[in-house]
C-alpha cells in the first residue's frame, strides 16, 4: 500500500532520502523530513547520517564481511566508510558514478569501475554502482519503517536538469534493478525550488509573481547545474514553467577543495615538508572546513591547518600551515567565480578529449563563465512562453530572482560574487537587479523538494511545468552523388520537440527513415536545449554549431518475421515521454503488417564508434 | 565454533598474553578461572585470523561479541576519539621532550577532531546557566549530583555562594551501533602498506 511520498536525491557525491506520509483527501500534508541513513562509518560501526556519501568500496578478501544491521555477509561498502576506506585503498573505490552514468563515450552498462582496479576487484558498471546506492537507501527506508517496502511508495528520484535522455533512462534502469519499478524523475534545480516554496510556506507567493524568472544555480560536490523557471499568468493563476536548462558541467565544490589543498600543499612543500596520500586527503578535508569558516565569517582572516602524520607519533611530525582569506579569495572566489563580462564564454573542450577514458571534466573552472554562456545562449528562452509578461528581448536571459543550492553556496562571498556579476550583466542590458531567494537548506533541499513533488503529484499544490528540456533530432544523410573526400551533408529531422510533457506523445514526423530488416540500424542523434519551436518532422539542413549537440546514436533492429532479410522498410519515429519522465522512441512501419506494429528504438549508451 | 581450535602460533601468543593478564588483571583471571571446566571458552579475545570466525556460519544476530561486555561502549568511544582526533596517539606519546610549539600543533589536530567527534555523538551542556563568578543560592533538596559544595561546607540550606565552575551534563550520548564480529579492543588497527 502506498503510504508515503519519498524523495531521493541521488547525488554525485551524496545521496539523501526525504519522506512524508501521504495525507487523506481532507488532511493537510506534513512537511517532508529527512531520514537518517544507517551506514558503516568505520569497521563494524554503523551510524545513521542524513547524507549517504555516494561512494562504493569493493572490499578485499582481507577486509572480511562488511556487515550491516540487515545483512551480515555484505562484501562491499556504501557510504561514509566506503569514502574513508577508499583513501587507504584508492584502487578499490568507486566515486562519481553519476558522472560516469552520463558519460557519452563509454559503455555505461559495462563493468568498468573502479577504473584501473586490480584483477581481483569485482568491477561494476556505472548503472550497478547507482543501483547499490538506491538499494542501500531502500534498505534504510525499510529498516526505519519496520519492513514497509520502499518500492511500494510514491517515489521521486532527482537527476541533473542537464542529464540527456540516455542518462535519464539509465537512472530508471538502476532504480528498477534496485527493485524500484515505479518512480518519477525530477530535475534537481526544480526540486530545489519546490524545497524553497516549502521552507517559505504560503509566503512564497509574495516573492514570486507573474513576470519573474528564477535562476537556480546549483553547485554540488561534483557538478554545476543551472535552470531558469518563469512565473506566468495563466487564466489569472500563477504558473511556473521551467524554460531553460544548462549544459552538463562536471565542476563543483570538490574541485575547489582540491585547488585549496594544492595551494596549502605548496606552502608546506616550500618549507621542506612532504605530504603523503593520507595527509593529502586530510588536507582536502581540512581545507573544506577552513574554506567554509573563512567564506562564512568575514571577521576571520586566517584558519590554522594541522595535518597529522600517518604514524602513531603525533608530536614533532604534524604538518602545520595557515589558510588565509587571501588564499580562499584568490583560489575559490576569483578562481572559480571570477567577475567576467556577460559575453565571456567557457573555454571550449577539444573534441578529441571525449575519446579519452576518463571523466570529461569541465575544462574551464570559472562557474561565472559557464553562467554567462547559459544566460547568453538562452536569451530567447522566454519569447515563446505563453502568458509571460516580463521582458524577453535582452541580449541575455534576464533572471529577476536567484535561488542557490549545493554545499558550495554556503559561502556568503561566493553568493555575493555571483549576484554582483549577474547584476552587472543585466544592468548593462537595461534590467533590474536580482532578488535572492533564501531559506532552503543547501544540502538537503533536493531530497525534500523531491518528496514535496511526490506529494504534489498525488494531490494539489503548484506544479512546475516544462516537459523535456531538449528537442531531439535524427541525422539523415542527404542523397547526393558521392564525391571523394567529402562526407555527405547531414540534415537533422526533429523527432521529439522541446517541452514534451510526461505521459504525452508527439505527432509522427512526416518524413520516413529506411531501416534494413534483420540488421542493427543506427542513426546519428542530436539534442538541442535552445530550439524551442521545431515541431516533430522539422528538417534542418543547417544550424549553428552551438544549437545542436551530437549525442550517442540511436539504434533499431527490425526482426525478420514476415519480411525478407535485407529489405529496406520505411518507418516513422514515434516520440513519447513516459510517465516516469524518460524519452521513448518507437519505429512504426509506414505499411505495418498488422495494426499497432512498432519496434523500440534504443537510446545508445555504448561509446560512439 | 565449539569444534574449532586456534592456530598454534596464535596459541603461543595467547599463552604469553594470558600469563601477564592473569598476573595483573584480577577480573580477567577470574573469568579464565571460571572457563577452566566450561564446555566452551568464553568470547575469545581475538578474532581467529582472517579465516576462522568469518568463514563459519553467518551470525544470525549481527552484534559484536565485545559489545556484550561492559567495556564495549568505552572501547568504542576511545576508538572514535582516536579515529577522529588521534587522542590515543597523543596520550601515548611522551610530550616532555617536545616544545610548546610542537605540542600546540598536535593539540590542534586532537582538539579539532575530538571536538567534532564529541559534538556528533553527544550533547554536552553546562549544569548551571549563570556565568562563573555569579552569586547563586541553593535551596533545600538541590541536586547534589549536579552541584558540589566547596569551601566552608557547613550549615543548613539555603546555601549562598559563588559559582566557581558551571559543570557539564551530557544530555545525549549516541554511539554507533556495533555490527559484525570485530575485536573491539583494537582501538586503531596497525597499518601495513602494500606495494
Amino acid at each position: 500500500m502506498t503510504q508515503f511520498a519519498v524523495g531521493i536525491d541521488l547525488g554525485t557525491t551524496h545521496c539523501a532520502l526525504a519522506v512524508a506520509p501521504i495525507p487523506d483527501a481532507h488532511q493537510d500534508s506534513e512537511p517532508p523530513h529527512v531520514i537518517a541513513v544507517p551506514q558503516l562509518v568505520a569497521r563494524g560501526q554503523v551510524e545513521a547520517r542524513a547524507l549517504l556519501p555516494s561512494f562504493l568500496y569493493c572490499a578485499h578478501e582481507s577486509d572480511g564481511p562488511q556487515a550491516l544491521p540487515w545483512d551480515a555477509n555484505r562484501r562491499f561498502v556504501v557510504g561514509e566508510f566506503a569514502r574513508t576506506r577508499g583513501i587507504d585503498a584508492p584502487a578499490r573505490l568507486v566515486s562519481s558514478a553519476k558522472s560516469w552514468l552520463s558519460h557519452p563515450s563509454i559503455d555505461r552498462r559495462a563493468a568498468i569501475l573502479p577504473l584501473g582496479a586490480p584483477e581481483d576487484v569485482a568491477k561494476v558498471s556505472p548503472v550497478e554502482a547507482s543501483r547499490r546506492y538506491l538499494e542501500h537507501l531502500s534498505e534504510a527506508f525499510e529498516a526505519h519503517f519496520g519492513g514497509v517496502a520502499l518500492a511500494k511508495q510514491e517515489i521521486v528520484v532527482t537527476v541533473p536538469a542537464s542529464f540527456d535522455a540516455a542518462a535519464r533512462e539509465l537512472t530508471v534502469e538502476a532504480a528498477a534493478a534496485a527493485g524500484i519499478e515505479r518512480l518519477t524523475l525530477l530535475e534537481e534545480p526544480q526540486a530545489a525550488l519546490y524545497a524553497w516554496t516549502l521552507a517559505m510556506g504560503d509566503a512564497w507567493r509574495k516573492h514570486i509573481r507573474p513576470g519573474d524568472v528564477v535562476l537556480v544555480v546549483d553547485v554540488g560536490g561534483g557538478t554545476s547545474d543551472f535552470s531558469a523557471i518563469a512565473a506566468v499568468d495563466r487564466a489569472g493563476a500563477l504558473d511556473l514553467v521551467r524554460v531553460a536548462v544548462g549544459d552538463h558541467i562536471l565542476l563543483g565544490g570538490d574541485n575547489m577543495d582540491l585547488a585549496l589543498a594544492h595551494r596549502v600543499r605548496q606552502k608546506l612543500e616550500a618549507k621542506g615538508s612532504t605530504v603523503d596520500r593520507w595527509q593529502h586527503a586530510s588536507l582536502v578535508h581540512a581545507c573544506r572546513i577552513a574554506k567554509e569558516r573563512l567564506l562564512g565569517d568575514s571577521a576571520v582572516d586566517s584558519v590554522p591547518i594541522a595535518i597529522a602524520s600517518r604514524g602513531a607519533a603525533l608530536l614533532g611530525s604534524t604538518l602545520r600551515a595557515d589558510l588565509t582569506r587571501d588564499d580562499v579569495t584568490l583560489t575559490v572566489v576569483d578562481g572559480f567565480f571570477p567577475a567576467v563580462d556577460s559575453n565571456a564564454r567557457p573555454a571550449a573542450r577539444a573534441r578529441s578529449a571525449l575519446t579519452q577514458l576518463g571523466l570529461p571534466y569541465a575544462s574551464d573552472p570559472a562557474v561565472t563563465r559557464h553562467l554567462a554562456g547559459f544566460l547568453g545562449r538562452q536569451a530567447g528562452a522566454l519569447a515563446e512562453v505563453e502568458g509571460f509578461t516580463g521582458r524577453s528581448d535582452g541580449s541575455l536571459l534576464h533572471p529577476t530572482a536567484i535561488l542557490f543550492n549545493g554545499g558550495v553556496m554556503k559561502a556568503a562571498s561566493v553568493r555575493t560574487r555571483i549576484v554582483e556579476t549577474i547584476d552587472g550583466w543585466i544592468r548593462e542590458d537595461g534590467g533590474a537587479p536580482l532578488r535572492v531567494l533564501e531559506g532552503a537548506d543547501l544540502d538537503l533541499a533536493v531530497a525534500r523538494g523531491a518528496c514535496m513533488y511526490a506529494l504534489v503529484r498525488r494531490g494539489k499544490g503548484l506544479r512546475i511545468r516544462g516537459g523535456t528540456a531538449r528537442a531531439y533530432y535524427v541525422g539523415i544523410e542527404s542523397a547526393v552523388p558521392a564525391v571523394p573526400g567529402m562526407t555527405p551533408p547531414v540534415s537533422a529531422m526533429c523527432v521529439a520537440p522541446f517541452g514534451m510533457e510526461e505521459g504525452t506523445e508527439a505527432q509522427l514526423p512526416p518524413h520516413e527513415l529506411g531501416v534494413v530488416v534483420g540488421e542493427r540500424c543506427t542513426f546519428r542523434f542530436f539534442g538541442s536545449s535552445v530550439r524551442r519551436t521545431d515541431a516533430a518532422g522539422t528538417l534542418l539542413d543547417d544550424w549553428r554549431p552551438d544549437d545542436l549537440q551530437e549525442l550517442p546514436p540511436i539504434e533499431v533492429t527490425l526482426p525478420s518475421e514476415g519480411r525478407r532479410d535485407g529489405d529496406v522498410v520505411p518507418v516513422r519515429l514515434r516520440p513519447q515521454v513516459t510517465e516516469l519522465g524518460t524519452l521513448r522512441l518507437e519505429a512504426e512501419p509506414v505499411r505495418p503488417l498488422h495494426a499497432g506494429e512498432r519496434w523500440r528504438v534504443e537510446l545508445n549508451v555504448r561509446p560512439t564508434a | 565454533m565449539s569444534t574449532e581450535t586456534l592456530p598454534f602460533a596464535t596459541r603461543i601468543w595467547f599463552a604469553w598474553l594470558c600469563l601477564f593478564r592473569v598476573l595483573f588483571d584480577g577480573r580477567f583471571a577470574m573469568r579464565l578461572w571460571g572457563a577452566r571446566d566450561a564446555p566452551q571458552l568464553p568470547a575469545s579475545p581475538h578474532v581467529a585470523g582472517a579465516d576462522g570466525a568469518r568463514d563459519g556460519p553467518a551470525p544470525s544476530a549481527v552484534t559484536s561479541r565485545a559489545a556484550d561486555t561492559a567495556a564495549g561502549p568505552a572501547l568504542q568511544l576511545l576508538s572514535l576519539l582516536q579515529r577522529d582526533g588521534r587522542l590515543v596517539d597523543f596520550l601515548q606519546q611522551d610530550i616532555a621532550s617536545f616544545s610548546d610549539a610542537d605540542v600546540g600543533v598536535a593539540a590542534r589536530v586532537v582538539h579539532e577532531g575530538c571536538r567534532r567527534a564529541l559534538f556528533a555523538h553527544a550533547t554536552v551542556e553546562p549544569v548551571r546557566s549563570e556565568t562563573e563568578g555569579a552569586r547563586v543560592t541553593l535551596s533545600a533538596g538541590f541536586d547534589a549530583d549536579a552541584v558540589k559544595l566547596v569551601g566552608e561546607v557547613t550549615g543548613q540550606p539555603p546555601y549562598a555562594g559563588v559559582l566557581r565552575h558551571r559543570g557539564w551534563r551530557a544530555s545525549r550520548i549516541e554511539l554507533p551501533q556495533t555490527v559484525g564480529a570485530h575485536d573491539q579492543r583494537i582501538l586503531a588497527p596497525a597499518e601495513v602498506e602494500l606495494g
